[in-house]
């Protein structure tokens, strides 16, 4: 083997090395700031005005979007769902297939990667902005620790809004699947509603969709605040933190899914 | 460098040079890699995070752009310390906010939101703000940068009254020499991390110290040079003739 090629697989091996210490370091990081915002939290609860405002600027203000995307998908689901089931006389099941998907899956999926995009990037923005404006370091000196003040308030008004945002996305889902499953195709108004009582358990079926939500909400919200505290103090900064969240956000999101899925459904049935 | 309680003293340097870094090492935001920071009998970077909050809350601090909360009004801003550090009645807060707007000349401007302020009139409620708690120290970090004449003098009339009405001890970062001169009571010249020359203002005036003069008069070249360390100008020029 030539040196050049050694020395090419020693410096690939390093780099290789460095990404995932850098990696694992960065993971470690996040999770010393998680730490530092629980710490922080019952602090920032004795101001909980500041928390409901976050709730309101996260939950209140995403409804619109929330609401008619999962229309939208729930009248999409019914089109298609209708056009497979029909093949095997089975069309009177729509109910169950829109009510199942929505709530076990598409319910949280879909609204955690809206609310990654609409909220998420909106709190790193802003607490980054803040960080570049110096006024993060203003309460420091003021005495004021702003994980407490703007940190904390912003995380738990995510946790708290996301499970239901997904379960009104859920609701409008289905009602749009009734609207074009029964309104429109004409399926009996009757065995929709009632296929989908006896076919949906609230155990595990909507707790199952619940658990995602919230952690789905942990997480966007965690990278959200950690990546506006972290966002280096300048214009480009920002953006790129922005960005990040996002990117960062939508990915955890489908990994996550992925992981809890699989763990939710061990060996072919729901447990 | 020692800064006497009661007086007002300006600590004085080019761009880039350390002195909003003695600002924070005061305040505890950065702890000294060698040296020691005291204040009043405390040194700083040994205090536990508690008792650094603790002695903040004795501080104010003016930041370069005021570093108002842009999501509060101008009133929301100056009773935000009140609120948060003591358990006063909203009655008291409001007559306490007015009288700190007051002072400052812009109690009518309360109910104003600080993206719909000039820039003078945010630095002097940023002051209002920094001695909402009336605080033993404040520092003040360029408070004369990007101001127009009247705003200057107004700013830097408002430092030396508040600091004798007060009581306070300031420390002033700046690089403005003529609006420093008129207002401390001592001077710190620093270069590259070190002090180089210290003076009360009328020492500094009569000053033959090269790097004090280069500094009173404004000279482009001199101990701090014009040029950007660079290699030989010939050389780069024609570096690609040969």
């Amino acid at each position: 083997m030539s040196a050049e090629l050694v020395a090419g697989i020693a410096q690939w091996l390093r780099r290789l090395g460095g990404g995932v210490t850098g990696a694992v370091a960065q993971l470690g990081f996040v999770a010393r700031f998680l730490v530092a915002v629980l710490w922080n939290t019952p602090h920032a609860f004795r101001r909980i005005h500041l928390t409901l405002r976050e709730i309101y600027f996260t939950g209140v203000l995403s409804l619109v979007i929330i609401l008619m995307s999962g229309l939208f998908v729930g009248m999409v689901l019914s089109l298609q769902g209708y056009e497979t089931l029909k093949r095997y006389g089975a069309d009177e099941q729509l109910g169950i297939l829109v009510a199942l998907a929505l709530v076990r899956e598409l319910g949280p999926v879909i609204s955690g990667l809206l609310f990654a995009s609409r909220a998420g990037s909106a709190i790193t923005a802003e607490i980054g902005l803040m960080k570049t404006t110096e006024q993060l370091a203003a309460m420091e000196m003021m005495a004021v620790d702003p994980l407490a003040r703007v940190v904390a308030p912003r995380f738990w008004g995510g946790v708290i809004s996301m499970p239901l945002l997904a379960a009104l996305f859920s609701a409008a889902g289905i009602f749009g699947g009734y609207l074009v499953g029964v309104r429109l195709i004409g399926i009996d108004s009757g065995a929709f509603w009632g296929q989908m009582q006896a076919g949906v358990d609230f155990w595990p079926d909507v707790t199952n969709g619940i658990i995602k939500s919230v952690v789905f909400g942990a997480a966007v919200s965690l990278i959200s605040v950690f990546e506006g505290y972290n966002a280096r103090p300048t214009a480009e900064g920002v953006a790129s933190a922005t960005t990040r969240t996002v990117v960062v956000s939508s990915l955890a999101i489908l990994a996550l899914d992925f992981v809890m899925t699989a763990f939710m459904f061990r060996g072919g049935n729901a447990v | 460098m020692t800064i006497p309680r009661g007086k007002i003293v300006a600590i004085m340097g080019g761009s880039g040079c350390g002195k909003t870094t003695i600002l924070r090492l005061i305040g505890g935001q950065l702890r000294p890699q060698s040296g020691r920071v005291r204040v009043g009998g405390l040194s700083v970077p040994d205090l536990a995070p508690s008792a650094l909050y603790e002695l903040r809350r004795r501080f104010g601090m003016l930041f370069q752009f005021g570093a108002l909360f842009t999501d509060m009004s101008v009133f929301e801003n100056i009773a935000f310390p009140m609120r948060e550090h003591t358990a006063l009645p909203e009655e008291l807060i409001r007559d306490l906010v007015l009288m700190k707007l007051q002072a400052v000349g812009l109690r009518g401007a309360a109910q104003l939101m600080p993206t719909e302020l000039s820039g003078g009139m945010a630095r002097r409620v940023a002051l209002a703000r920094a001695i909402a708690l009336d605080p033993l120290l404040v520092l003040y970090d360029e408070p004369f940068a990007g101001l127009d004449p009247i705003s200057l003098g107004v700013v830097g009339q408002l430092i030396r009254r508040l600091n004798d009405a007060l009581s306070i001890t300031s420390i002033v970062v700046t690089h403005d020499v003529y609006e420093s001169l008129k207002i401390v009571d001592y001077l710190y010249f620093v270069s590259e991390g070190r002090v180089i020359a210290s003076g009360t203002p009328d020492e500094v005036r009569a000053s033959s110290d090269r790097f004090v003069r280069q500094f009173v008069d404004g000279a482009p070249d001199g101990p701090v040079p014009f040029h950007y360390p660079a290699p030989a100008y010939r050389e780069e020029l024609f570096a690609d003739v040969g």
